[in-house]
């Protein structure tokens, strides 16, 4: 499952196409919420590999600490309680970026390369090429990307490729006590999700199911929800999430026009150069992030 | 999303910029992905075990540089031990934030001293504080030695210093601390077990013959139904509580759990029952009834392997509440337990009836005393609604077939009670009843706490033990024939194996590990140089006497007593009357800081305290070799992966430090009964720095003499000087010396057993033989005979873990009887009980009853208890009158408190860690939705909880996991008061929970009663609502370098150069 270069299927923001010959092994992590305990080793684990600290902020009222995702925090357990014919339930979700097939951020963002898809279905941040404009944000159906007060880049899971790209599981897989969390290929995360939907429907849970949604091209991190019905009841899990229309806007009429009009100017200032010369002002130069 | 004209423009104008780069041919080199460095290429792994609890996951730790000679080692990550049987890679959210605890920006670097009076730490040398420490001792030790008592009785007791030693320690460090401690007559020795599990260790010994967890943690996943009651495996044990979410995956199994919240574990349960905290046993006693008249039990397993048909002499009674021998007169030992037992035949056997008719034989006396335990009983005591009761009983009764097991998980929620032991001893009873004991799957699985609390327990480091459950003497037991007679149990039925009838042996050798050539036949193997006990000098008599000034000196080694002893007033109080403390611990904790103004939180006038504290820095588990025994009995050794910060050093070395100090002391000036202390046996190689594989040859054993085979003397079993295969080898007569008879086994000429990895596990059972050591004798599920029938064969095929195959007793695990003892014969599976049974009734084995009784906590919402009204709470419990008078009553405390641990924090411990304090970074408390709307309190605001003995403020967190309860027929509240904050480390400075807490505990073992006393909730308005501060950062303390004796000081030029001109 080694990643390199050559084993990217997409780049935000560039129109050449990286080279397509080599298709990996789909990997996805399956979060199984009926197994889950919420004891946040997911998020200790992620915070310890990954080397960040998240801050000492204050109780709201609730198990839930940070209270949202941060730059620091890339995963976060979301606790909801919820009553239903009498009988109390307690809603554990682990939020975090779930590596869309169709990843909202990638198609919002400006800067070429910054954002990244594997062909084994991670979409990965590079957060030298980030510049800050917090399209990925606006363009996540799931509101998972932060901005960093510090630096002001985008931060947000990996699924931790550095291991990953060694043939390591992710951190947080690894150290989930009671396996709700699972990692291998994602044909393998499905058989084993429907092992267990089998499990909770003989439990009495008629609405089991797994939660890949078609929205966003299905997901490399998956659900396994006992009430897949209603996945909003899981602290607002989208039910059917897609891509904002003002991303494929972009995308689809923007972007090329963009292009054209660049291409136009830049041909402009060519023939205004070799027909009259160079222009004496500069003030153009600094509108260039280069 | 929504897109604004700025932001369009915004978006056309970056995508002008973006695209064109592209389009101009930047992109390909500028977007050249690559993802992070994977960062432990070539780092060093060292394999280490979780320092945290009990289930003591594996780890490896990842450090810096390939160990050359001129790269220091420094741990730059850590995970989790794939090939770990039971953790399996998976670290909890502390196990996995280990990394910011070994580099916690609060870890002690250098030996500091406080003087008397003084604000602030001086920076001193190791070698003044020992001098310092060692002077102290002895003087105090010299004044107030006790070699004789008023009768005249040698006694040789030194009760003017107190030592809790530390449940975190090696297997290494708390062999030799005893050994040390002993030597110097220290009664007054405790550990965490005492405020912990030590509930378990008599109640579980009671019923089995062994305190200690059952089966494994793997096994659990064989369990059909599982009962987490008394305990919260998911939070306080959630890599152990995989096996049980395996068992629900793999296995069917259905997951039960009563507690008065819902809890994380509840919350991947099938199904919660609430129950009043403190109101167990009322609900188990229900349990049994149920069982009984129902039917319900493994009639042949009851019948064989119980005491179910011996009959009780006649008597026995139990009327209105009390047991017989009641004498409310005497405060120490409320019950004359004589009647408390079997009646005897001629040959001094008990007697039995087979028909089970005799009125007075156990089944029929437990049937009785069960009657009263309706379900509307239940209710009444309870709050649990008969329905929901009724569903777990048949869930329960459901493994009464030899096909189906029932386990059950607890914890503190048990051992927290004045009634702690009796809380176990009704599931022990249960699955007693059920045929579950010895079974793969079934038990009743004791998680211990800390990661070597068993170990400590298994080394006797609590008042009144020796290593190996071994008893110290009392001061009438003069003699050493006396006390081992005493000792030395007797089958009460014909054929019993009878184990403790070795007692000798374990003594003898024990003696000789400690004595060497001083221990002789001739002076009775030195038993007058073990201190004898008045009265057990446990912890809560230990902070008891320090508040009344009886107690000079302290040593705290690895232990937080400041925050863990209830009544946080008390125990400040007699610190402050110390003369002298001595701390022992890689982190800056709160009991060294007790006297140190921390606002509210601590609200001191150090200029008032006149107590000197001796700081010692100590290394953390990642910087040491050395054995932890988990919940499940297994010895793990562990690897050093890096040094220890500044100028920590091992406890092995400060304690042998401070010995060899004292015994120069003593050979320089004589003074108080020098002989322990100068014959102790130290034959280390470096006597300053004994190594932990030295301590732990010495523990496993060794033949002093060529030892021949008893049967055929002309054959040599072992040489002079070798390791000992395990206890079977010890002799009384001096030729062996065997430092923990229990462990024995763990370090043999083979070498050393407690650091085997292989995981592999043949038979599935979740056993995995050849991984660690386990005590005994490399047993996995204890009483594992009881797994077959009378006739030898497995009860239940599938679970099939021994069996009899016409010689000897053959399987995957070690037998847990003689091997080659034939079924049919009359011995019988519980080789620890002299009775060769499981005990149903307890006998004369606790200090509160042969049967468990619902009390009611001292603090009671009740009033009253409904069973019988003149004995409300254990009759059996020792309360000290000034603590007596601090229990409040339901009219001005009308609610039911009880106190909990969560999974993102360690007790106090984990405070000081920076991951794990932003995953919890502040006090809170659960209050139920509807007491908050009753006093207007919302979620996330500040509430003050009191009780009569003080004052804690926090978040409060509403919820509807706190259901109201109708208990005697009006609604009852209860809150839920996590344990963790304190006023050190990273988190958000928070009161000790025990300010609350009530001085007092259970009544074998004194156990505090953590879990059920009252309380009064507060909305905070004004000023006080604020959210917590952050704690100030340690103050750096001064160098100096230690020449005198005197108190150092600033001189005035440092001061000056310090911007502090006061003189």
């Amino acid at each position: 499952m080694s990643l390199q270069s050559l084993d990217i299927t997409r780049r935000s923001a560039t129109t050449t196409p990286p080279p397509q010959q080599r298709q990996q092994q789909e990997v996805a992590k399956l979060i199984d919420v009926t197994k889950c305990i919420g004891c946040k080793a997911c998020q200790s684990a992620c915070q310890e590999w990954n080397d960040l600290r998240e801050e000492v902020g204050i109780n709201e009222g609730s198990y839930q600490n940070p209270h949202d995702l941060t730059e620091n925090s890339w995963t976060l357990m979301r606790f909801a309680e919820h009553e239903q014919n009498g009988t109390l339930e307690w809603l554990i979700r682990k939020d975090g970026c779930m590596h869309c097939a169709d990843p909202g951020c990638l198609k919002a963002c400006p800067s070429p390369g910054a954002i990244i898809q594997y062909s084994n279905g991670i979409v990965d941040f590079q957060e030298e090429h980030c510049i800050g404009c917090g399209y990925c944000v606006a363009g996540c159906p799931f509101d998972v990307p932060r901005i960093s007060k510090k630096d002001s880049k985008a931060y947000k899971c990996t699924l931790c490729s550095d291991r990953v790209s060694v043939g390591l599981e992710p951190a947080c897989i690894k150290a989930c006590p009671t396996q709700a969390l699972v990692f291998g290929s994602k044909e393998d995360m499905i058989d084993h999700a429907n092992d267990r939907i089998a499990d909770l429907k003989e439990r009495g849970f008629d609405q089991a199911g797994l939660y890949d949604p078609a929205g966003v091209g299905g997901t490399h991190v998956m659900y396994v929800l006992h009430h897949a019905d209603q996945p909003q009841l899981y602290n607002d899990l989208p039910k059917e999430p897609t891509i904002s229309p003002t991303v494929g806007l972009w995308k689809g009429v923007l972007k090329p026009l963009a292009t054209a009009a660049m291409l136009f100017t830049a041909l402009a200032g060519f023939f205004h150069y070799v027909t009259i010369g160079p222009n004496d002002a500069e003030d153009n130069e600094e509108d260039h992030p280069a | 999303m929504q897109v604004n004209r700025r932001q369009f423009f915004k978006l056309s104008a970056t995508s002008i910029g973006a695209s064109s780069l592209a389009a101009l041919g930047f992109s390909p080199e500028a977007a050249v992905a690559d993802v992070r460095t994977f960062k432990l290429t070539r780092t060093t792994e060292t394999r280490n075990t979780c320092p945290y609890c009990s289930v003591a996951c594996g780890l490896i730790m990842y450090s810096l540089g390939d160990k050359a000679k001129n790269a220091k080692a420094e741990i730059i990550h850590i995970e989790g031990d794939p090939d770990h049987p039971v953790s399996r890679g998976s670290l909890c959210p502390k196990g996995s934030g280990l990394l910011s605890f070994v580099h916690s920006k609060t870890r002690l670097r250098y030996p500091e001293y406080r003087a008397p009076g003084s604000r602030e730490w001086q920076r001193v040398s190791w070698d003044w504080a020992l001098e310092q420490v060692a002077r102290r001792m002895k003087d105090d030790r010299d004044a107030n030695f006790i070699a004789k008592n008023d009768q005249g009785q040698t006694v040789n007791r030194w009760n003017s210093l107190g030592f809790l030693a530390a449940s975190a320690a090696s297997n290494e460090t708390g062999y030799l601390t005893n050994k040390i401690a002993r030597a110097l007559g220290i009664v007054m020795i405790d550990s965490q077990a005492r405020i912990c599990h030590a509930p378990s260790v008599a109640a579980l010994a009671t019923s089995f013959g062994r305190g200690a967890m059952t089966n494994t943690w793997m096994n659990i996943q064989h369990a059909d139904v599982i009962i987490a009651m008394g305990g919260n495996p998911a939070e306080a044990h959630p890599v152990g509580f995989k096996w049980a979410v395996e068992a629900k995956a793999r296995n069917k199994a259905k997951l039960i759990v009563v507690d008065p919240r819902f809890t994380r574990t509840a919350a991947v349960a099938d199904l919660y029952v609430p129950i009043r905290a403190g109101s167990d046993i009322a609900f188990l006693n229900g349990v049994i009834r149920y069982l009984l008249e129902k039917g319900a039990i493994n009639r042949p397993y009851v019948k064989a392997y119980t005491n179910a048909a011996f009959i009780v002499r006649e008597d026995f009674r139990f009327e209105d509440g009390l047991f017989s021998g009641y004498d409310a007169n005497n405060p120490e030992v409320r019950y004359d337990r004589t009647t408390w037992t079997y009646e005897l035949d001629d040959q001094g056997f008990a007697k039995v009836d087979d028909t089970l008719q005799h009125p007075r034989c156990v089944i029929n006396l437990l049937k009785h005393h069960v009657d009263r335990y309706t379900p509307e009983q239940m209710h009444e005591l309870c709050g649990t609604p008969i329905e929901a009761f009724l569903k777990v009983c048949e869930l329960i009764a459901s493994t009464a077939t030899p096909e189906r097991v029932l386990t059950s998980l607890y914890a503190l929620g048990w051992t927290h009670h004045s009634v702690g032991v009796q809380n176990i001893r009704v599931m022990a009873m249960i699955q007693l009843l059920l045929g579950n004991i010895g079974l793969s799957g079934g038990g009743v699985n004791a998680l211990r706490g800390h990661s070597n609390i068993q170990g400590l327990s298994d080394l006797g480091l609590l008042t009144d033990m020796l290593p190996g459950y071994m008893t110290l003497p009392r001061d009438q037991e003069t003699n050493r024939a006396g006390y081992l007679a005493k000792r030395t149990l007797k089958p009460l039925r014909p054929g019993q194996f009878s184990y403790w009838s070795n007692f000798p042996k374990f003594h003898t050798s024990l003696m000789k590990a400690w004595y060497g050539e001083a221990a002789t036949a001739d002076n009775d193997f030195a038993y007058d140089w073990l201190p004898k006990l008045d009265k057990p000098y446990d912890s809560l008599r230990l902070f008891d006497l320090m508040a009344e000034g009886k107690v000079n000196g302290f040593i705290c080694q690895g232990f937080n007593p400041l925050a863990s002893y209830p009544d946080k007033n008390k125990v400040r109080g007699g610190m402050t009357k110390l003369k002298f403390m001595v701390v022992m611990d890689p982190l800056a904790t709160e009991t060294s800081e007790f006297w140190q103004n921390h606002g509210e939180h601590n609200d001191v006038n150090p200029a008032d305290i006149q107590t000197e504290v001796f700081r010692l820095p100590t290394t953390c588990f990642a910087e040491e070799d050395g054995s932890l025994v988990n919940s499940s009995r297994w010895l793990q050794w562990h690897w050093k992966g890096a040094e220890p910060p500044g100028e920590a050093k091992t406890d092995i070395e400060i304690m042998s430090d401070l010995f060899l100090r004292l015994r120069e002391l003593y050979e320089k000036e004589g003074g108080a009964f020098h002989e322990p202390i100068q014959h102790l046996h130290w034959p280390y190689h470096d006597p300053h720095d004994p190594k932990p594989d030295e301590l732990a040859r010495e523990y496993n054993g060794q033949a002093l003499t060529d030892l021949a085979d008893p049967d055929d003397a002309g054959k040599l079993l072992f040489k002079k000087g070798q390791q000992l295969p395990g206890f079977a080898l010890l002799r009384d007569d001096g030729s062996t010396a065997c430092g923990n008879w229990i462990f024995s086994g763990a370090w043999t000429e083979a070498g050393n057993q407690m650091a085997r990895r292989d995981p592999s596990d043949p038979s599935g059972q979740g056993i995995s033989p050849g991984w660690a050591w386990a005590w005994p004798a490399n047993r996995r599920i204890l009483y594992n005979r009881a797994s077959c029938d009378p006739a030898g064969q497995p009860w239940d095929p599938k679970r099939r873990i021994l069996e009899w195959d016409g010689q000897r007793w053959n399987g995957c695990d070690v037998p847990d009887f003689k091997i080659d003892q034939a079924p049919g014969s009359d011995m019988l599976p519980f080789i620890m009980n002299a009775e060769g049974v499981g005990r149903l009734f307890g006998a004369d084995k606790l200090a509160d009853g042969p049967f468990p009784e619902h009390y009611e906590p001292f603090e009671t919402p009740l009033g009253g208890n409904p069973l019988h009204p003149k004995v409300i709470s254990n009759p059996a419990a020792r309360v000290f009158d000034k603590d007596r008078a601090m229990l409040g009553d339901s009219d001005e405390f009308p609610i039911v408190a009880t106190t909990y641990r969560i999974t993102e924090l360690f007790n106090t411990w984990t405070n000081h860690v920076r991951i794990n304090a932003s995953l919890q970074p502040e006090q809170f408390v659960e209050i139920g939705e509807a007491l908050a709307k009753e006093l207007g309190i919302a979620n996330g605001e500040i509430v003050q909880v009191r009780s009569k003995r003080g004052h804690i403020r926090a978040v409060a967190v509403v919820t509807r996991r706190l259901p109201v309860l109708t208990v005697a027929g009006k609604p009852l509240h209860q809150i839920g008061i996590p344990v963790h904050w304190g006023f050190m480390g990273e988190t958000r400075k928070g009161f000790f929970c025990n300010n609350l807490t009530p001085y007092l505990g259970d009544a074998n073992t004194q156990t505090p009663e953590f879990k059920a006393f009252l309380v009064r909730v507060e909305k905070v308005t004004g000023l006080a609502a604020r959210h917590a501060e952050l704690p100030n950062p340690p103050a750096p303390s001064r160098r100096w370098d230690g020449k005198t004796g005197a108190t150092p000081k600033l001189s005035l030029l440092e001061r000056l150069l310090k911007g502090r001109t006061e003189v």
